[in-house]
């Protein structure tokens, strides 16, 4: 079927743009629950 | 609250799935474009995603102004930074479908990818001046040039409009009358768009409000702490 | 309401008279848009039917950097001698202001802007197919437009990092209805077709965004 590499990298390029973003608010999600063990620690 | 997130998240996946499914497979095939164009089922739910999103962004900035709800200050931020990204999907999207349709990647009448591609910069500017301005000033400075972007989308779109009736263009997006069992897979795909935007912007939500809590822990440490802060 | 006028005028001719007196911003800005027209005249060498299509574009484009340059300086005087806070203190209407540094960069460009333009029609043979005086509407409008924008995005960059950056960053996205409509305008008068419709968007985004930066400037004076 004509057209379908196309088809397919769109579909894909859209899947990963959504990943990369989700991705990063999942680092620094990680990463403020390591400050906020930090800010614990120190207030302890 | 917290609890609720699990279960709308499995909602939406099924959701999406489905409606990728109805895209891939159950939609009809278009006559003259073929399989390619069931990029479409992607490509203009996206954007009306995006433009949702600028619209509860346009609203927000407009509350902050008005009330100063710190609140209304994270909705504007969270509803630009996602709105950003599906409006990235549509820019992307677009190209792909048009270089095997119509043999080149981007007609500068096209309105829809066009006035996207204006939209795109303008919130990306306002994201950039929300990162580079100082923090007591930020909220203010954003809510106003939102307000500023959102008069804007009026003209971005007439003078495209215009310029395409001075210079003829290939007629792109598909003209006229829609098969309703087109229409139905579009509005499928963005409905679960929408879902799936509302969580995303949920859990950007909750980072930004743990991140301004810490930064303000952060501010009363190093206000308390003689020697300075950790950081 | 003289008040708020006669503070406008005030500000407007002191800064005026400053400008006069230093004369090494003006003279740098001058030198830089004379720098811009030939580097694009090695850039684009176009023949004389081209001319006219591109020109539109060619001119715009070279007021833009010229007008960020302009621009960039509104506020410097101000943020030097904490003139701003002062002004936030003081009784006066923010807009008064506003409006002052407004009129006071539009005169300011259109100097650059009148410079520039013998060199570009030496330069590029150029002539008008069109009425002249419907380009130089079309020049007021447009560098109204750009400047309205743009004193007012100079004075949201104040307190951000790269402030210099910042200015073109947020001026030239909301600006492309304008910039579209400008050199659409400058070309349809110079290739002799009409540009009423072009002409009339011009009008009502300067009505418009006016509007919004006067209502908005005080606000963003403000904002702390």
């Amino acid at each position: 079927m004509r057209g379908n590499p196309y088809l397919f990298a769109a579909y894909a390029a859209a899947w990963i743009i959504h990943i990369v973003y989700l991705s990063t608010i999942v680092s620094r999600y990680s990463r403020l629950k390591r400050e906020i063990e930090e800010l614990k620690k120190i207030r302890s | 609250m917290k609890k609720a997130f699990p279960i709308l998240g499995a909602l939406t996946a099924i959701l999406l799935g489905y409606a990728l499914y109805e895209a891939l497979v159950a939609a009809p095939t278009e006559q003259t474009m073929g399989d390619v164009q069931r990029i479409f089922y992607y490509h203009v739910p996206s954007a009306w995603t995006a433009f949702t999103l600028f619209l509860i962004n346009f609203v927000a900035s407009i509350l902050y102004l008005v009330r100063r709800n710190p609140a209304a200050d994270i909705i504007a931020l969270v509803s630009a930074e996602v709105g950003v990204v599906f409006c990235t999907v549509v820019l992307v999207t677009g190209p792909i479908w048009a270089r095997p349709v119509w043999g080149i990647w981007w007609a500068p009448g096209d309105i829809r990818l066009t006035s996207t591609l204006v939209l795109w910069l303008i919130y990306v500017s306002y994201l950039i001046l929300r990162r580079f301005s100082s923090s007591g000033q930020t909220p203010t400075l954003a809510a106003a040039l939102a307000v500023l972007g959102a008069l804007c989308v009026p003209f971005v779109y007439f003078s495209i409009w215009f310029f395409r009736t001075q210079h003829p263009q290939p007629v792109m997006g598909g003209g006229g009358s829609i098969d309703p069992r087109m229409l139905h897979v579009l509005l499928i795909n963005w409905l679960a768009f929408l879902c799936f935007a509302f969580l995303v912007c949920w859990s950007r939500y909750r980072l930004e409000e743990l991140q301004r809590d810490v930064d303000h822990a952060h501010a009363m440490q190093s206000l308390m702490d003689p020697r300075g802060s950790v950081r | 309401m003289t008040a708020p006028t006669g503070i406008t005028r005030a500000t407007l001719l002191k800064d005026l008279r400053l400008e006069w007196r230093s004369k090494d911003a003006i003279n740098s800005m001058l030198f830089f848009s004379l720098l811009v027209v030939v580097v694009f005249r090695f850039s684009f060498d176009p023949t004389a039917e081209e001319s006219r299509e591109i020109a539109g574009g060619l001119v715009w484009v070279a007021f833009l950097f010229a007008a960020v340059v302009a621009l960039n300086q509104t506020w410097a005087r101000e943020i030097r001698n904490q003139v701003l806070d002062a002004y936030r203190v003081s009784p006066a209407p923010a807009n008064s202001l506003f409006i002052a540094k407004t009129l006071g960069n539009f005169i300011l460009v259109t100097v650059l802007e009148a410079l520039m333009t013998p060199l570009f029609i030496v330069f590029y043979q150029l002539r008008s197919l069109g009425p002249a005086w419907q380009l130089l509407v079309v020049a007021v409008l447009g560098t109204w437009a750009l400047v309205v924008n743009g004193t007012f995005f100079a004075a949201m960059s104040l307190r951000t990092r790269s402030r210099e950056i910042m200015l073109p960053l947020l001026l030239f996205p909301i600006s492309i209805p304008a910039i579209l409509a400008m050199v659409q305008a400058t070309t349809s008068i110079l290739t002799g077709e009409g540009a009423r419709v072009w002409m009339a968007l011009l009008v009502s985004y300067d009505l418009v965004f006016t509007t919004g930066c006067l209502l908005l400037f005080e606000t963003v004076l403000n904002a702390e």
